[in-house]
């Protein structure tokens, strides 16, 4: 006998419409962001470099006209990830309310980390810091930024990260940025192996140090930049 | 000892409730919490005054009946402890106690402390079984069972389906419950062949009861008075995506 | 009325299969025309449902719990016995039917005992496939110890769950037919009447207990599975919510109650703290094993136990039984327990307690040891006690724990009233006099998985069931005569609490028809129980409603019975005038203490009919005989 029938989009549906379905998502999409996240601090970073172009050169292969494609893809799919990743956090979060819709009057919360009771607050913050982030570097709507040689394949991105450090408020905003997302991912990463299954008695407890420890690694080595510049060791 | 309550006090499920404060003077450091509130209750009705609803029936910490928030904290403050075997020894003189009735949506308030957990019974009821007709069984030393996946197995069935998970979950989620018992079944050989369509048909009900999802705090971990772990969660979610993704069900045979 | 047991003859080996082969089917196609109303879900009950429905029948199932998976035989730990004899240790379906009748002091039906025995085996095996997680060795076979005192390795166990994992089971099995549609549940329903109709069990009545709506559901055959009366006792073992109700009112609607005064009381319990006490909570007898039982030799001896040098001690299990010593039976042990309290030896604030004492055994074994053995018991009694065993030797004192008698069933476990069927601890059938160690679970489940389900159809099909509607007039008074408890309960408007009235019930069934008997005590109890009874009819206060969730009234019903049924209890034992099993009349003892049976007169199952609250009730005689195991004096020396 063979049960019903189930497309692939049905499947998908039904997938989707269990919780569990929904943080595999986000779990997935989590991956993805880390990973980006990760990688662009090791781009970052190589503004310490003695060679004061070297971040430069590293933009301008990043926009090589002759990869657009690429980059475009990278960007269409991390934008694709983000929104999946809000759009499931979202649902899950109204889910989540519905189900408690009577609080209690008095409430402990025993074990949880700060950081994982503020996974919905941390996350968004984050957001509406990448968009600050990407109009400021990226698109250059925040501040006067230049290009190597008035080509703006050619980002001079030693020049606006260093002059927009030098402003307290940009700085101070990226730092809280960096925080909440070190406290994002000090819960998240573990999270996403436990949605995604990954556990085992002997490995969870490393588990949980070594997402930790990364979360940190990451808003140390981000925040070290305006830190640096802040302090004056960095300038142009 | 001295002990002030504050109880969650509501008739019945239309009414809307509110938190009453009680005085007890006179509490033995020997009574079980239970015993506290029967001493209540004996007050209260020589007073002529509706006695506290609480469930309860076993006493001993094993039938999953009684429970409610004490001061924020499902069965009280004691690890691994039902609130019926809670001795008042742990508490100290002058304490005041807020007592609540477990909140989530899928277990409304019958009445003070008394909630319905009938959607439990309704997820088990959506797979959590081996199908085998009385009589069918081959003889018990047929199947060998390693030891390691007994005890496993049997660590995750301690579960009483009290409910304290779900009272103390942040979104009220039901994965502590629902994934002891696709452990409990799943870790055995006799449970392998419905394995993909038992977790399948409890989620799904389990959504269907309208309790939350896992963002993986831990709290019901921490106050399950048997010990689940959030082990068989990640254990649940491995065997969910496995039957939705390398499963059989439903795949068109040639 | 004559009592056939319907028992068969011939080789006893053959006797169940024999009688199988003779019952009428039912047409698998006309079994879902047949609806059976299974009260309880505990092993018995919920067993019998599933299976019941599993073979197609229309199955309505009750409890009083908010689950059916709470029912109170999740509280067992021990174990469950079968004749498997995986160990080889010369176990067999004859050796455990043999324990069984002789453990039940030759007060059980031979050819019920042997059944019983066989069907262990499949009891197993079901349990397994079901994925009741038992102990494994590290080979993957099944494990299997040695449990109160039996000299074979015959009791499977999932730790000290045992209960709560074969109820898991029996409540999955449940579940999956109520997925189905086959089995429609009614949990927080009470049963407070049975139906009958031309003589036949038709129906139930029920509360509603959260709702209070008094219902009548009308079925072709109505089976009770509500477990024992232990909690007649008002502090027992037993979970607060067991109750004779369900069988109490079926007997009063005719159904005759058997040996009432077989009621068990297991030696190991943390001992009372307090007026407040509202349970006593079992120790497993495991810890008789390696504990020393003993009490100061001195009366009144208030010295902490580490004071008590060893030679004013007395470890009097030991002097008395010295073969046995600490592993006397049940029974005994609690006989003399009790005895040294009464001497005034007792120790503990109340000095109704006796010591177990772990430290010799921990200077053998070592901690280590210990604490692997009975680490969850030791963390248990500290629990509860605030007290450390490792340091200072535990209290224990005895407490109400089985009952082996029930309302009367022949071997299709039917009642006399045709249609009633009674099952699990609420019937009398297997256990005699005294129940074995992890025979209780066996049973439940025997009767529930697969003596009913083959018994009940023969009974359904013989009969032609004429159509009865929920508005029949056996069922509207029923219904008006549970209308009216309720009221005469919410209009006494007294002073005293139900639980109040209780305590004082069982105080006195305790000193009177507890552990010891005599003629004098019983008649005592006999003379005050219908007074107090009385008292507590014109004095009790139940406040609220009968239209809401009212625990108080749930419980002022149930302690009613309890009253009614005391008086039983104690008239059955003064009529039995001898000692056997769990029932010991201090005039009927060997020169060495031990139980002096008396088969000549008492060869028999007290089967009582009612006749009316204060009426004497009627004996009916069901005669035992034994072709097998042939009656002898139990000796422990
Ligand atoms: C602490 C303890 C430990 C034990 N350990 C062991 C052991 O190790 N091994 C062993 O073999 N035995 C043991 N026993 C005995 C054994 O547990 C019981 O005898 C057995 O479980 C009884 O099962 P049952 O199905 O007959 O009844 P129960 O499990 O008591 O079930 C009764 C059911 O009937 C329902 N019910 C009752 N009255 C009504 C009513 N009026 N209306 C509606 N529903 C009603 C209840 O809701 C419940 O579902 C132990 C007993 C105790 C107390
Ligand atoms: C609006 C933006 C965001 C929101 C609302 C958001 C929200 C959430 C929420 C609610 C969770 C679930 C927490 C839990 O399971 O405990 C989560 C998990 C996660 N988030 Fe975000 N987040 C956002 C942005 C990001 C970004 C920018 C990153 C990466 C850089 C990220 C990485 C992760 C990871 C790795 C997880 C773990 C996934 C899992 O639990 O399976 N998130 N997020
Ligand atoms: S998992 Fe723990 S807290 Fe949740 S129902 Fe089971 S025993 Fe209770
Ligand atoms: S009353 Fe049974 S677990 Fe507390």
């Amino acid at each position: 006998m063979s049960a019903a029938v189930v497309n692939p989009a049905g499947r998908a549906a039904r997938f989707y419409e269990a919780p569990i379905g929904k943080k595999a998502v986000m779990a997935i999409t989590g991956i993805m962001l880390v990973g980006y996240v990760l990688a662009h601090m090791l781009g970052n970073l190589q503004i310490y470099s003695s060679n004061r172009d070297q971040i430069n050169t590293y933009a301008a292969f990043l926009h090589n006209p002759a990869s657009a494609g690429l980059l475009w893809g990278a960007r269409t799919v991390l934008l694709l990830a983000v929104i999946l990743h809000i759009t499931a956090a979202v649902q899950l979060f109204f889910q989540n309310r519905a189900a408690r819709p009577i609080g209690y009057v008095k409430k402990d919360d025993v074990p949880a980390s700060y950081a994982a009771r503020t996974m919905v607050w941390s996350g968004p913050i984050v957001a509406a810091f990448v968009i600050f982030h990407v109009l400021h570097l990226t698109v250059g709507a925040v501040m006067t930024t230049r290009d190597v040689g008035g080509n703006p394949i050619t980002p001079d991105v030693r020049y606006n990260v260093i002059s927009g450090f030098q402003n307290y408020g940009v700085s101070a905003f990226y730092i809280f940025a960096m925080i909440l997302l070190c406290m994002h991912l000090y819960h998240g990463i573990w999270s996403m192996c436990q949605s995604l299954g990954i556990s085992h008695p002997r490995y969870t407890r490393g588990l949980k140090k070594a997402s930790a420890v990364l979360a940190i690694l990451i808003a140390i080595g981000n925040c070290s930049i305006p830190i640096a510049v802040m302090a004056g060791w960095l300038t142009d | 000892m001295r002990i002030t309550l504050h109880i969650w006090r509501q008739r019945n499920a239309s009414d809307k409730g509110r938190m009453v404060r009680y005085e007890l003077p006179n509490v033995s450091e020997h009574m079980s919490f239970l015993e506290m509130l029967d001493v209540l209750n004996e007050e209260l009705i020589t007073k002529g005054e509706d006695p506290v609803a609480f469930d309860h029936d076993c006493r001993e910490g094993i039938c999953g009946m009684c429970g409610c928030m004490v001061n924020g904290v499902a069965h009280g403050p004691l690890p691994e402890t039902t609130l019926c075997q809670l001795h008042m020894r742990h508490f100290k003189d002058g304490d005041e106690l807020y007592l609540e009735p477990w909140r989530a949506k899928a277990f409304p308030v019958v009445k003070d402390l008394v909630v319905d957990r009938t959607a439990f019974d309704r997820i088990i009821a959506a797979g959590g079984f081996i199908s085998v007709a009385t009589g069918s069984a081959p003889d018990g030393n047929a199947v060998l069972v390693p030891k390691d996946n007994a005890e496993r197995s049997m660590d995750a069935a301690a579960c009483i389906g009290c409910g304290a998970c779900v009272a103390m979950c942040p979104n009220a989620s039901a994965s502590l419950f629902v994934s002891a018992k696709i452990a409990h079944l799943g870790l055995l050989p006799q449970g392998q062949p419905e394995r993909e369509r038992r977790v399948t048909a409890m989620v799904a009900q389990a959504n269907q009861e309208i309790f939350g999802s896992c963002t993986n705090m831990g709290e019901c971990e921490a106050v399950c008075p048997k010990g689940i772990k959030l082990e068989n969660i990640a254990l649940m979610n491995r065997h969910f995506l496995g039957a939705n993704w390398a499963g059989r069900e439903g795949v068109e045979a040639d | 009325m004559e009592l056939d047991s319907k028992c068969p003859t011939g080789p006893i080996e053959t006797r169940w299969e024999r009688h199988r082969f003779n019952l009428k089917l039912v047409n698998p196609a006309n079994k879902r025309k047949y609806t059976v109303i299974v009260v309880g879900t505990g092993l018995a009950g919920g067993s019998t449902a599933a299976t019941l429905g599993e073979l197609g029948y229309n199955v309505e199932c009750f409890c009083f719990q908010d689950s059916p998976r709470r029912a109170h035989s999740i509280a067992a730990q021990g174990g469950i016995n079968a004749a498997k004899n995986y160990h080889n240790d010369g176990d067999s379906v004859y050796r455990l039917f043999y324990d069984t009748v002789k453990g039940g002091d030759f007060r059980a039906r031979e050819s019920n005992v042997y059944r019983l025995a066989a069907i262990s085996l499949d009891i197993i095996d079901q349990c397994v496939a079901q994925g009741v997680p038992f102990a494994r060795e590290y080979s993957g076979y099944l494990d299997n110890r040695s449990f109160g005192g039996a000299q074979v390795s015959r009791t499977f166990y999932a730790r000290g769950q045992t209960g709560q994992q074969l109820l898991l089971g029996a409540y999955q099995a449940l579940e999956r037919q109520i997925g189905t549609g086959m089995v429609k549940m009614h949990p927080r329903s009470e049963m407070l009447d049975l139906i009958v109709i031309d003589g036949r069990a038709r129906g139930i009545v029920t509360r509603d207990l959260l709702t209070g709506k008094v219902e009548s559901h009308i079925a072709d055959a109505v089976v009770l599975g509500t477990g024992g009366y232990g909690n007649v006792f008002y502090l027992s073992t037993n979970a607060k919510g067991c109750n004779a109700t369900a069988i109490w009112r079926a007997h009063k609607r005719g159904a005759l109650f058997a040996n009432p005064c077989f009621t068990q009381i297991h030696p190991t319990c943390i001992p009372v703290s307090g007026e407040y006490q509202s349970k006593l909570t079992l120790m497993s007898e495991s810890l008789r094993n390696d504990g020393r039982i003993w009490v100061p030799l001195k009366k009144g001896d208030k010295r902490k136990a580490s004071e008590i040098p060893e030679a004013e001690r007395d470890y009097f299990l030991e002097r008395k039984y010295p073969s046995f010593g600490n592993l006397v039976p049940r029974d005994v042990a609690s006989r003399n327990a009790k005895a040294v309290c009464d001497e005034g030896r007792g120790v503990g604030e109340t000095g109704l307690a006796v010591y177990l004492d772990l430290r010799d055994s921990i200077a053998r074994l070592g901690k280590n040891v210990i604490k692997e053995r009975y680490g969850n018991l030791i963390d248990m009694y500290n629990r509860i006690t605030g007290e450390d065993p490792y340091q200072a030797p535990m209290r224990i004192f005895p407490a109400s724990h089985y009952t082996m008698g029930g309302l009367w069933v022949d071997y299709n476990l039917m009642s006399n009233i045709p249609g009633l069927y009674v099952i699990g601890e609420a019937n009398f059938s297997d256990h005699g006099a005294n129940r074995l160690g992890a025979s209780a679970l066996m049973q439940g489940l025997a009767d529930g998985y697969f003596v009913l389900p083959n018994t009940i159809g023969d009974y359904l099909a013989s009969n032609k069931f004429p159509k009865v509607e929920a508005s029949n007039p056996a069922a509207r008074q029923a219904e008006q005569e549970v209308a009216a408890i309720t009221q005469r309960l919410l209009g006494a408007k007294g002073t005293r609490s139900v639980d109040a009235c209780h305590r004082e019930l069982g105080k006195l069934l305790w000193e009177d028809c507890g552990m010891g008997r005599t003629a004098q005590g019983l008649k005592h109890a006999l003379s005050q129980i219908p007074e107090m009874r009385e008292r507590f009819w014109k004095d009790v206060k139940v406040l609220g409603t009968g239209e809401e969730l009212n625990q108080s009234l749930e419980k002022a019903g149930r302690v009613a019975d309890f009253f009614e049924l005391a008086e039983l209890m104690c008239l059955d034992a003064l009529e039995r005038n001898e000692s056997c099993g769990g029932h010991f009349r201090e005039e009927y003892q060997t020169p060495e203490g031990e139980a002096a049976r008396d088969d000549e007169h008492y060869s028999y199952a007290a089967a009582w009919e009612f006749r009316g609250v204060g009426n004497a009730p009627v004996l009916h005689k069901e005669p035992l005989t034994f072709d097998y195991v042939h009656p002898s004096q139990r000796s422990y020396k």
